[in-house]
């Protein structure tokens, strides 16, 4: 109370108290304080000068670029390429289409919150996937099929990471529960592909399913390559995901198991009902980290010739009419990748918030 | 003894955890209705004893028969609370009657609330368990165990997790219990609910039943060395 009057009758007094206090308690701190601030004049000016005041942001052509800061004009001209790859442009609605009604399915959740029927939303998760694929893809109801080798930029690096996600964690869960599992050959089943794909590194995995698969499959069979890469990428993710999920079982004490068996529940609405959401809600930062970590993997795919976002960024600052510029493209990818990782932790961390049991510690003891 | 109406029977029934022998050839036989207290110092066999009843142990020889309908007729309180977590205290009450018993969800709520009521704690219903005290939440164990509607009610040590002051609660919920005409079976040392409740107490120790009686011969006149020792031990006057 004192403190907020003080603060309101002597700003600059309080200002100073709050100085000695955060940035020269002790002559450490105070060395600390003032070589960051050396540093930060050193270095911020130059960066603001190349990232704004040096920078080019109107104009046409590379030739515009004559300042010695960035040259924004660059990035304006291939974004939507960076988009949509080579997504053909009189189609492009159907990606935006897709997108929407995500948006719009959140907003109706978030605006209408519990009222929303659970009907509703589980029919619109089951058939989402199904319309995505027809808006795609096409093929039916007049729409052009557009194969997957003209798909890319930021659209491909997320049908990767949400096919990714949406498939790594059913998958994680059914492989930790069944490394759980009381039967030797599921138990050995599980260890084993966990393991092996654990042990490999993800190149190694594209590289095998681009290369390596085909000539193993039958003349004539031939699985469309973003389909082995997503199958690749969703079957890696999982492992990682599977032991995340473990710990969390694993956290979950033995008498909350015996409590749902000794009121009738069988072993999966047990698991349904009373272990996984307790299991998950305690391992929800480690679940996020590996969604991030799959998100950021998708840049591999550039191995086996998939242009995702970074790939396209990279084709565009080797255009011999743009060259020169693949700094600000790759500041720019850095910038869409961050805000992207970025808000999935911060969703995570509402997920925990959420959580009752965080709240305040469990009265019951383990 | 009319077996027709025993509702338990152990026939020689034995248990080995590795090289430990833990229940060694129990015999017992307990009828419909009945109450039966177990008592016994600490890693005799007891709750492994009743673990056995319904089936979170199993056993290795012998013979243990138990005649409810279905499994879930036989209802069991920890002595840890064991109540879900991420649950309120009516959502624990109603998860088993609509998963196993496939009621609706209205019809799980009213059996829910009318046995919360029963143990006191219906104005807790929307409350989750790490709000509870110790004895509130024990109390919502039951209610939930009840809400299943069992035959058959097993109890270890409910009490003896709790602070004093709530174990009473607890013992005046299950003695209101006993005179429903359930079958119960209790591991407690609770020696005043003993004598009140009980229609026959178990002493064990390493595995074995020493010894079988009436409460009033069980604590006023105990037969076995063993017995009078350990009832010296927790009954100091
Ligand atoms: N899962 C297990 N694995 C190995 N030994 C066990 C296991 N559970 C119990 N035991 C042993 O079996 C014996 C009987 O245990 P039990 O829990 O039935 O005793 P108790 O009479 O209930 O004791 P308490 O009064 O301490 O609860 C003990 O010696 C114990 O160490
Ligand atoms: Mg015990």
């Amino acid at each position: 109370m004192s403190t907020a009057v003080n603060r309101a009758i002597n700003p600059i007094k309080s200002s100073f108290h709050w100085a000695h206090r955060n940035l020269f308690r002790s002559p450490i701190d105070s060395v600390i304080t003032l070589t960051l601030c050396a540093f930060i004049t050193w270095f911020i000016p130059p960066l603001f000068d190349w990232f704004i005041l040096q920078a080019t942001f109107t104009g046409e052509g590379n030739e515009q670029c004559v300042n010695d800061g960035a040259c924004w004009i660059f990035v304006r001209e291939f974004l939507p390429q960076f988009i949509f790859g080579f997504y053909p442009e009189e189609s492009r609605w159907r990606l935006v289409t897709a997108v929407i009604i995500v948006i719009a399915f959140i907003g109706i959740r978030i605006v209408f919150k519990k009222k929303v029927h659970k009907f509703f939303t589980l029919t619109l998760i089951v058939s989402y996937p199904i319309i995505a694929f027809i808006l795609l893809y096409g093929g039916v109801f007049g729409l052009a099929v557009i194969e997957t080798h003209q798909w890319g930029g930021l659209f491909l690096t997320l049908v990767i990471a949400t096919v990714g996600i949406a498939g790594a964690f059913p998958l994680g869960v059914a492989l930790a529960l069944g490394r759980q599992s009381n039967l030797p050959v599921i138990r050995a089943f599980c260890r084993l592909f966990i393991e092996l794909w654990r042990g490999v590194p993800l190149i190694t995995v594209l590289f095998m399913a681009s290369v390596m698969l085909p000539l193993f499959l039958p003349q004539g069979l031939d699985i469309d390559k973003l389909l082995r890469v997503l199958i690749c990428i969703m079957l890696f993710a999982s492992a990682y995901l599977a032991e995340v999920i473990r710990g969390g079982l694993q956290s979950i004490p033995s008498g909350q198991q015996e409590a749902a068996t000794a009121l009738g529940l069988n072993y999966w609405h047990t698991m349904r009902y009373v272990v996984l959401p307790q299991a998950l809600q305690n391992v929800i930062p480690g679940i996020v980290n590996t969604f991030i970590g799959l998100f950021k993997d998708t840049t591999l795919v550039l191995i086996v010739g998939l242009f995702d976002f970074l790939g396209i960024v990279q084709a565009a600052a080797t255009n011999p009419q743009w060259l020169g510029h693949a700094i600000e493209g790759y500041i720019f990818a850095a910038f869409i990748f961050w805000c992207f990782c970025f808000s999935m932790s911060r969703f995570s961390l509402r997920l925990e918030q959420r959580s009752h049991l965080k709240e305040k510690p469990m009265t019951q003891p383990s | 003894m009319n077996t027709s109406n025993n509702i338990i029977t152990f026939d020689q029934v034995n248990k080995w955890y590795g090289d430990l022998h833990v229940l060694k050839d129990i015999d017992l036989s307990i009828s419909k209705g009945e109450k039966w207290v177990i008592c016994g110092p600490s890693g005799s066999g007891k709750s492994t004893l009743i673990r056995c009843i319904n089936k979170l142990e199993t056993y290795q020889s012998g013979q243990l028969q138990v005649n409810a309908k279905v499994p879930q007729q036989v209802g069991m309180l920890f002595q840890q609370f064991n109540l879900f977590p991420h649950l309120s205290v009516l959502e624990n009450c109603t998860l088993a009657p609509m998963r196993v018993n496939g009621r609706n969800q209205q019809s799980a709520i009213d059996i829910a609330m009318h046995y919360l009521t029963r143990v006191n704690i219906a104005e807790k219903a929307h409350q989750y368990p790490h709000q509870l005290s110790g004895g509130q939440q024990q109390r919502v164990a039951l209610a939930r165990a009840l809400a299943m509607e069992p035959e058959i009610m097993l109890f270890d040590e409910p009490t003896s997790a709790l602070d004093p002051e709530m174990i009473k609660e607890v013992l005046d919920a299950m003695m209101e219990l006993a005179d429903s005409g359930i079958t119960m079976v209790c591991v407690t040392h609770e020696m005043g609910f003993a004598r009140q409740v009980a229609d026959h107490v178990i002493f064990m120790d390493q595995g074995s039943i020493i010894e079988t009686a009436q409460p009033i011969d069980f604590f006023d006149n105990p037969q076995h060395p063993r017995t009078q020792k350990f009832l010296k031990q927790i009954l100091p006057y």
